[in-house]
């Protein structure tokens, strides 16, 4: 029982720590909470979606194909809403009072969720069940093939990310720019590129964890992306908002206790207990587990 | 001139819905009188959000504290006249223990705080059965919300509780309007422009914080209790997240930190669209989300004071241009 609640919260928490990435990556470098970013999540899920509906049945063949394209289209799709969203709403922001951009974030949030409501109707929908899903015995412990590739690919993922941030210079420029603005681009890096290159990869991972999201629970819906998107922010607060490896652990700690305390204490009231993480975190120790204290600028 | 002014506008919002009612215009009343529990939400919530700048995501909460109290109260025969300073009370006692920690968080930060307490509230009254009848709301079958009585007269109709309404919308004004004029409102707009300045020069930023935010809370409680009784239902639906962001668009549109702003943007956001509803149909509701959330980003962009300005805030936001 605890070892099946513990592989459920793993497949919970790569969820969310995919999810998370974007909101720390985002915060790293532009000190806001892109709260449209749950809606990203949820655009991801539905071109997901529609790649697989599209799928034509006579083709098992070409499985491994669609599932790749499913994967590559709902990232990029998911990324480049992303960019767009940058551009329109948060970018003419970038000098204002602080809470502007929140507040922009919320519009854009109001506005994506309403158009996809209305243009695919307020319905959840079944999300197309192509992958063969096998069921494992190891030790006992039942796990499904599914959970398994969720898991591995957003290792994966992750481990990817890791390097391209610590390695390329493309990631070095990021982490300039996540320093100082201003040094970045008297070192000749563009930040305004940057910037999109940050959206783009966090809406990316965004749209994924929207696919995989819709893989795992079978149904999406156009307000899917709310409460994973309140519970991958809690995760990335947890890891120390702007720490892209304290996101990957927060998601996966988030993901567990959650299971835990659904499986243990309520399943009615798991929700609850995510948001009293998230208050006790932001109140005690805003900097999250992982990242460091820092002063506040003035 | 001004006084004059007001005093038109009072009589027309006196005397206008009397004739509408006698003529039949019973959904218009209907209208009236939820645009004014809005405008006592959104006068409230102005507190926090115009005035001291700090973002509340959560404001539904205490209007579901405030309604709960009312209804659980009123079920048991308590009338409207003792249960409403209870739920006043409460809602600014939970406000003012959430506040206690809370307020010194960074601006998003409490603006998350404030959404995942009111995530919280809602999912209580939603998850736990025994006390709030859960999902299906209250009160349960066979109970009843019991009616407003004022001497002899029993509110029951539309009009009765439209004037009911604009009687605590005027106060919830005056009180508002005072306390911007006070030593307390220059002391929130010292905050709201730089809290560490404001403590420098002698103001107690937690304290007269802390009493911002739980006189707005006491606001949010208040159109609650009264829109409890004035309706007979509530139901954990009524207070989602999304109904607290409509508040905070109010504002944003109207113009935060402007009480006829707060009051324009309730107009503009509930107030037109209610009156449209039974002319551009139902299609046209599914429409109303997608177009306030573009014109809230237009607003913040490229009019960040909302339409009807406060002056010490146009000054602010435009100073460093």
């Amino acid at each position: 029982m605890f070892i099946e609640q513990l592989v459920n919260g793993l497949t919970l928490g790569s969820i969310y720590a995919l999810f998370a990435l974007g909101y720390t990556m985002v915060y790293g470098i532009l000190l806001m909470i892109n709260f449209a970013h749950s809606e990203i999540f949820m655009v991801g899920a539905y071109i997901g979606f529609l790649v697989l509906f599209s799928m034509p049945v006579f083709a098992p063949q070409f499985f491994l194909l669609y599932f790749l394209l499913c994967f590559v289209l709902s990232m990029l799709g998911a990324g480049l809403l992303a960019v767009i969203i940058e551009k329109i709403a948060y970018k003419p922001l970038r000098h204002a009072c602080r809470l502007s951009p929140l507040i922009s974030a919320i519009g854009v949030s109001i506005f994506l969720q309403n158009l996809i409501m209305i243009a695919v109707g307020a319905q959840s929908k079944t999300y197309p069940e192509k992958l063969p899903i096998m069921q494992f015995h190891l030790f006992g412990v039942q796990i499904s093939s599914l959970q398994i590739f969720i898991f591995g690919l957003s290792i994966l993922i992750m481990i990817i990310l890791t390097i391209f941030i610590s390695k390329t210079k493309m990631g070095k420029a990021m982490r300039a720019v996540a320093e100082n603005h201003v040094v970045a681009q008297l070192m000749g890096i563009n930040v305004n590129t940057i910037i999109a290159l940050v959206f783009l990869i966090g809406g990316g991972l965004g749209g994924i964890a929207g696919v995989l999201n819709g893989l795992y629970y079978g149904s999406i819906k156009y307000n899917m992306g709310f409460l994973p998107g309140i519970k991958a922010f809690t995760a990335a607060v947890l890891g120390g908002i702007g720490n892209i490896k304290g996101a990957m652990a927060g998601g996966f700690i988030l993901g567990i206790v959650e299971t835990l305390a659904a499986g243990y204490i309520s399943s009615e009231n798991k929700d609850i207990i995510a948001f009293v993480i998230l208050i006790l975190v932001l109140l005690f120790k805003p900097a999250g587990i992982f990242g460091e204290e820092v002063t506040e600028k003035i | 001139m001004k006084q004059i002014i007001g005093i038109m506008i009072l009589l027309l919002l006196i005397v206008l819905p009397f004739i509408g009612y006698n003529c039949g215009n019973y959904y218009a009343i209907h209208v009236a009188g939820l645009v004014g529990i809005y405008c006592i939400l959104c006068v409230g919530l102005n507190i926090t959000v115009g005035y001291t700048g700090l973002l509340d995501l959560g404001f539904m909460a205490f209007c579901a504290i405030g309604a709960y109290t009312a209804a659980l109260l009123s079920i048991k025969g308590i009338p409207f006249w003792i249960t409403l300073p209870i739920s006043l009370f409460l809602g600014g006692f939970i406000r003012y223990l959430l506040g206690a920690p809370v307020l010194r968080l960074r601006g998003d930060y409490l603006a998350i705080v404030t959404l995942a307490f009111g995530e919280i509230v809602r999912l209580i009254a939603n998850n736990f059965d025994w006390l709030t009848n859960g999902p299906r709301g209250l009160p349960r079958v066979g109970e009843k919300i019991m009616e407003i009585q004022l001497f002899s007269l029993v509110f029951k109709n539309d009009l009765q509780f439209y004037y009911l309404i604009l009687f605590f919308l005027i106060g919830t004004i005056i009180i508002s309007y005072r306390l911007e004029h006070s030593r307390i409102g220059r002391a929130l707009v010292a905050i709201r422009e730089d809290e560490l300045a404001a403590g420098l020069s002698g103001i107690n930023v937690p304290q007269i914080k802390s009493i911002a935010f739980v006189l707005s809370g006491m606001f949010g409680a208040l159109a609650g209790a009264i829109y409890v009784h004035w309706i007979g239902f509530i139901s954990p639906e009524m207070f989602t997240f999304w109904e607290s962001v409509l508040l905070v668009s109010m504002l944003v549109i109207g113009g935060m930190g402007n009480i006829g702003g707060a009051i324009l943007g309730v107009v503009l956001l509930v107030g037109i669209p209610e009156i449209l509803r039974p002319v551009l149909g139902t299609k046209f509701v599914d429409y109303r989300m997608l177009i306030f959330g573009m014109i809230m980003i237009v607003v913040i962009i490229f009019r960040p004071e909302g339409m009807l300005k406060s002056k010490r805030r146009a000054l602010e936001l435009h100073a460093k241009e």
